[in-house]
C-alpha cells in the first residue's frame, strides 16, 4: 500500500472512530461547521468536541508546521483528508478568517513572537477573526481608507469606521488596515495591525442581507488600543501585506467553486430521466453539461497552477483569475440550482419545501455577493488587464 | 497526473517553436492560398518535420518512433498552430498512424507505420460521409466480400488531408443499420486503386480536405470485422486532442497580437488598450486561454495515461468544446479589436479566423461534445 493510501485508510477508521453522530451527514449545514472563538454559541453542542478532536490531530490546518498546531500535511494528503470527511458528509473542524486569510499572511509576513502568540490560537479556534478592509468611502479603492492609528509610546490609538466586516458581531479580534501618514502616496501610509475586539473602543452594529441573514457589520473605532508589536510587517508598509492577504481571500472565495450538491443527480431529481438515461429537460440537460465542464476546466487550472507552485514559481497576479472566475462560476452554478428546483427553489421559509429547498433560496442570495466580496470582478479584471495583460492606463 | 511540463517536454516544445517560426510563419500559409495548392502544405518542410522525429512521436520505438505520447504530441501540434503551419502531423502521424499501430498487423504497420515514421508515405482517414453531425457510427458506406477480398462503397467527405494521399483508412459498414455503433470496419484503400476517386475539396482555410468516392474498390481489412468503431473513437479522441493542441497556439498567438495592437494603436489621444471597455474583454480572454491550457494538458495525459472510457470521453469532450469556443471567441474579438484592418485580406488575423471555423467543426463543435460529455457521464 501507498503512504498516501495508508493514510487514507488510517484518516478514515480514526474518522469514523471518532466523529460524533449528531454532526454526521451534515456538511451542507453551515450550522454544524465549528467556528470556534472565545463564545461559540454553537448550536450542535457537538461542534466544540469536533473542534477539539480534529484539532488535536492537527486537522484543522492540516498542511500548516506541526508547531503552531497544524498537521504538516502534504497536499496530497490534505486533499485525502478532505475526501474522506465528504465521504463521511462531515463538516471540517473548523472554519474562518483566522485560517484562511490571517493565518497564511502571518506565516509569511509574521515575525517569530506573532506567529507563537497567534497561529496556535488560531489552529486551535481558540480565537474568531474579522477582516476590517472597507470604509464607508473606500471600496474598490481600498488604497484611500481613512481609520487613523496614531502612535502612543508602545500602542496605537484607533479611531475611524469599517463597514461590511464580516462576522465582527462575533470575532474577538479583527486584522485592520490603518492610515498612519496622510502625505505621499496613499499606498505608502497604511499600516496592518491586529487589535482585540473586546474592549469599549470598538463597536459593532449588524447589518441586514438580502438573504435575510446579517453576516457582516458596520464597525466603529473610537480612541481604541493595540500594541505596537501586533503591526504586521512594517509600519507604513501595510499595503504589502494587505495585498498578500488578499491573494489568500481571492484564492479562498474562487476556490468555493468546488461542487457540493451533484448537478446531474438533482438535474435527475426534479427533471427525470428519459428511457436511454438522459435528463428528461434537453436545455437544462445542456445547461448542467455546460456547468460541470467549465467546473472541470477550472479544476484542472487550480491544479495546474498548485503543479507550477510546487514545482518553484511565485504566486502572482493571477489569483484574480481565480477569484473572477470561481465566484462567477459558483453564482451560476446556484441560479443554474434554481432553475433545476423551479418553483421549489422559490421558498423562504415554513411548509411546502424541503429544508434543502430553503437552504438553497438563501444560499443563491448569498451568492451573489461573491463577485462583490474580496474585490469586485469588474477590480479583478482591472488587475488582470494590467498587472497581468500589461495594457496602459 | 502533473500539470506541468518536465524538462524534456520543456525543450520538445521550445525546439517545436522554433521550427515553426524559422519557416515563415503565417506568410507561408498565405503563399499556398495564393499558389491554389491542393496539396495544402510543403513536402519540404514535411519532411524536415521527420527528419525531427516527429513523424514518429507516439509510436514505439521498435517501430522507429519515438516512443511518446499526446501530451508531447500537443506540443508539436501547439507550435503549428501558432503559425499556422499547414503539415498533415495531425491527420498522419496522429490519427492514421494511431489506427495502423492499434489495430495493423505486422505486414501493415511495415508497409504504412514505417514510410509513415520516414516520411515516405501518409495516410489520411476517411471516417465521415456528408450531414451525419459528427456521429462517427452514421456510416453508410458498405464494405462486401468478393472472392476473398473486400469491395467498398459509398462517398466519404471532408476527408483531412486525403488529396494526394499514398492511401486511405476508410471507415465502412460491415453489418448493422446506418447508425448502429457496431458494425463499422476500417479498411486501407490504396490511393490509384481501381473505383477510388479522391478529388480535393476548397475550403475556407485553403487546405488539404477532399471527397473519396468508392465504387467497388478494393480495401484490405484494418483490424477485425465490426469492430472497428470503438478504435475510430479512441483514435479521434487522440486526434482531437491534437487539434485542441493547434487551436491552443492559434488562440494564443491571435491574442498576443491583438494585446500587441491594443498597445500600439492610438484613437482619441490615447493607446486604445486604455479603454475599459476592451480591457475587461482581454481579461476575459486571457481567462479562457488559461483554461484552455488546463484542459489540453488534462486531456493529453488522461489519455496517456489510459484509464476508463467514459473519463477519458469527458477530458477530451470538455477540452474540444472549450478550445473551439475559445478559438472562435479569441479570433472574432481580435479582428474586431483591429477595427477595419482586421477585415483586410492583406492582415494577419483574417486567416486565423478561417482556420478557426475549420477547427470548430471538426470532430464536433461544443455542442455536440456537450452531449457527449453528459452521456459520458450518465446524464
Ligand atoms: C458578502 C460580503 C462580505 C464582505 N466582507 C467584508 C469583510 O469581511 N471585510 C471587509 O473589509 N470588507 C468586506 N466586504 C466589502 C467588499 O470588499 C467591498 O464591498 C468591495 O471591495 C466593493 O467595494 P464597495 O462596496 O465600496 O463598492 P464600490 O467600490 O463603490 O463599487 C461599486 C461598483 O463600481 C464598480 N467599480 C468600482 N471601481 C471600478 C473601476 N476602477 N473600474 C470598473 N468598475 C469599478 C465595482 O465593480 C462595483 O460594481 C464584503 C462585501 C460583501 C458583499
Amino acid at each position: 500500500m501507498s503512504d498516501l493510501e495508508t493514510f487514507r485508510s488510517e484518516t478514515r477508521s480514526w474518522l469514523e472512530a471518532n466523529a460524533p453522530d449528531a454532526l454526521r451527514g451534515k456538511r451542507n449545514d453551515p450550522e454544524a461547521v465549528p467556528w470556534g472563538g472565545r463564545n461559540p454559541n454553537y448550536k450542535y453542542p457537538e461542534c466544540a468536541d469536533w473542534l477539539d478532536l480534529m484539532a488535536a490531530k492537527g486537522f484543522t490546518a492540516p498542511t500548516w508546521p506541526t508547531e503552531y498546531g497544524g498537521g504538516g500535511l502534504s497536499r496530497e494528503e490534505a486533499s485525502v483528508l478532505d475526501q474522506e470527511l465528504m465521504d463521511l458528509e462531515l463538516p471540517p473542524g473548523l472554519t474562518g478568517f483566522g485560517l484562511s486569510m490571517i493565518g497564511p499572511t502571518l506565516l509569511q509576513y509574521g515575525t517569530d513572537q506573532q506567529k507563537q502568540e497567534h497561529l496556535p490560537n488560531i489552529t486551535g479556534g481558540k480565537i474568531r477573526w474579522c477582516q476590517g478592509y472597507s470604509e464607508p468611502n473606500a471600496g474598490s479603492d481600498l488604497a484611500s481608507l481613512a481609520s487613523a492609528a496614531v502612535r502612543d509610546g508602545d500602542e496605537f490609538v484607533i479611531n475611524g469606521q469599517k463597514i461590511w466586516t464580516s462576522g465582527a458581531d462575533h470575532a474577538d479580534c479583527i486584522f485592520m488596515l490603518t492610515r498612519t501618514e496622510t502625505s505621499g502616496k496613499k499606498q505608502a501610509g497604511i499600516t496592518f495591525i491586529l487589535v482585540d475586539m473586546d474592549q469599549d473602543g470598538v463597536e459593532v452594529r449588524p447589518i441586514l442581507l438580502v438573504s435575510g441573514a446579517s453576516p457582516f457589520c458596520e464597525t466603529f473605532f473610537r480612541n481604541a488600543r493595540a500594541k505596537v508589536s501586533n503591526v504586521i510587517g512594517e509600519i507604513n508598509g501595510g499595503w504589502t501585506v494587505a495585498k498578500a492577504l488578499l491573494t489568500f481571500e481571492r484564492n479562498m472565495i474562487g476556490g468555493m467553486a468546488a461542487a457540493r450538491t451533484s448537478l446531474p443527480d438533482l438535474g435527475a431529481e426534479y427533471l427525470g430521466r428519459n428511457d436511454d438515461g438522459s435528463l428528461a429537460d434537453p436545455i437544462l440537460r445542456d445547461e448542467i453539461a455546460q456547468m460541470e465542464m467549465d467546473a472541470l476546466s477550472f479544476g484542472l487550472t487550480v491544479q495546474r497552477n498548485a503543479d507550477a507552485v510546487k514545482s518553484g514559481k511565485q504566486p502572482g497576479p493571477e489569483s484574480s483569475m481565480f477569484k473572477y472566475y470561481g465566484t462567477e462560476l459558483n453564482m451560476r452554478r446556484e441560479q443554474l440550482m434554481l432553475s433545476i428546483r423551479e418553483q421549489q427553489g422559490l421558498g423562504w421559509e415554513g411548509d411546502g419545501y424541503s429544508t434543502d429547498e430553503l437552504v438553497q433560496t438563501r444560499a443563491w442570495l448569498r451568492s451573489r455577493g461573491n463577485s462583490i466580496e474580496g474585490g469586485t470582478s469588474e477590480v479583478q479584471l482591472n488587475i488582470i488587464s494590467k498587472r497581468v495583460l500589461g495594457l496602459p492606463g | 497526473m502533473k500539470l506541468i511540463l518536465d524538462p524534456a517536454q520543456a525543450m520538445l516544445a521550445k525546439t517545436a517553436s522554433d521550427f515553426a517560426n524559422k519557416h515563415d510563419p503565417v506568410d507561408r500559409q498565405r503563399q499556398l492560398r495564393n499558389d491554389k495548392s491542393e496539396l495544402g502544405y510543403s513536402p519540404a518542410v514535411w519532411s524536415e518535420m521527420a527528419d525531427l522525429g516527429w513523424t514518429g512521436i507516439p509510436f514505439a520505438e521498435d517501430l522507429g518512433g519515438l516512443g511518446m505520447g499526446m501530451a508531447e504530441a500537443v506540443l508539436i501540434s501547439e507550435s503549428m498552430g501558432e503559425a499556422l503551419a499547414p503539415e498533415p502531423f495531425i491527420s498522419a502521424v496522429i490519427f492514421a498512424g494511431s489506427l495502423i499501430e492499434a489495430l495493423g498487423t505486422t505486414e501493415q504497420k511495415q508497409a504504412w507505420l514505417q514510410p509513415t515514421i520516414e516520411g515516405q508515405k501518409r495516410l489520411a482517414v476517411a471516417h465521415q460521409e456528408q450531414a451525419t453531425r459528427f456521429d462517427p457510427a452514421h456510416c453508410t458506406t458498405t464494405a462486401e466480400q468478393v472472392d476473398g477480398g473486400w469491395r467498398l462503397t459509398g462517398t466519404k467527405a471532408h476527408v483531412i488531408d486525403g488529396y494526394d494521399a499514398n492511401g486511405w483508412v476508410v471507415a465502412a459498414r460491415t453489418s448493422g443499420g446506418d447508425r448502429d455503433e457496431d458494425g463499422i470496419s476500417l479498411f486501407i484503400v490504396a490511393a490509384g486503386a481501381n473505383g477510388a476517386t479522391c478529388t480535393h475539396q476548397a475550403r475556407v482555410d485553403s487546405r488539404n480536405a477532399s471527397t473519396l468516392v468508392l465504387a467497388g474498390a478494393p480495401g484490405e481489412l484494418l483490424g477485425g470485422v465490426d469492430g472497428g468503431g470503438p478504435a475510430l473513437s479512441e483514435a479521434i479522441d487522440r486526434a482531437t486532442v491534437a487539434l485542441c493542441g493547434e487551436m491552443l497556439g492559434m488562440v494564443r498567438e491571435a491574442f498576443e497580437r491583438t494585446i500587441e495592437y491594443l498597445k500600439t494603436r492610438e484613437q482619441f489621444g490615447a493607446k486604445i488598450g486604455t479603454f475599459q471597455a476592451l480591457q475587461h474583454r482581454a481579461a476575459e480572454m486571457f481567462v479562457e486561454i488559461e483554461l484552455c491550457k488546463s484542459v489540453v494538458m488534462g486531456a493529453a495525459r488522461t489519455l496517456d495515461e489510459d484509464g476508463d472510457v467514459s473519463n477519458r470521453i469527458a477530458q477530451v469532450a470538455n477540452a474540444k468544446a472549450r478550445c473551439s469556443d475559445t478559438v472562435i471567441l479569441v479570433t472574432n474579438e481580435a479582428l474586431q479589436m483591429h477595427g477595419g484592418v482586421g477585415m483586410t485580406d492583406e492582415y494577419d488575423i483574417g486567416l486565423f479566423m478561417k482556420r478557426a471555423r475549420v477547427c470548430e467543426l471538426t470532430f464536433g463543435d461544443a455542442s455536440y461534445q456537450r452531449n457527449r460529455f453528459a452521456k459520458a457521464q450518465g446524464f
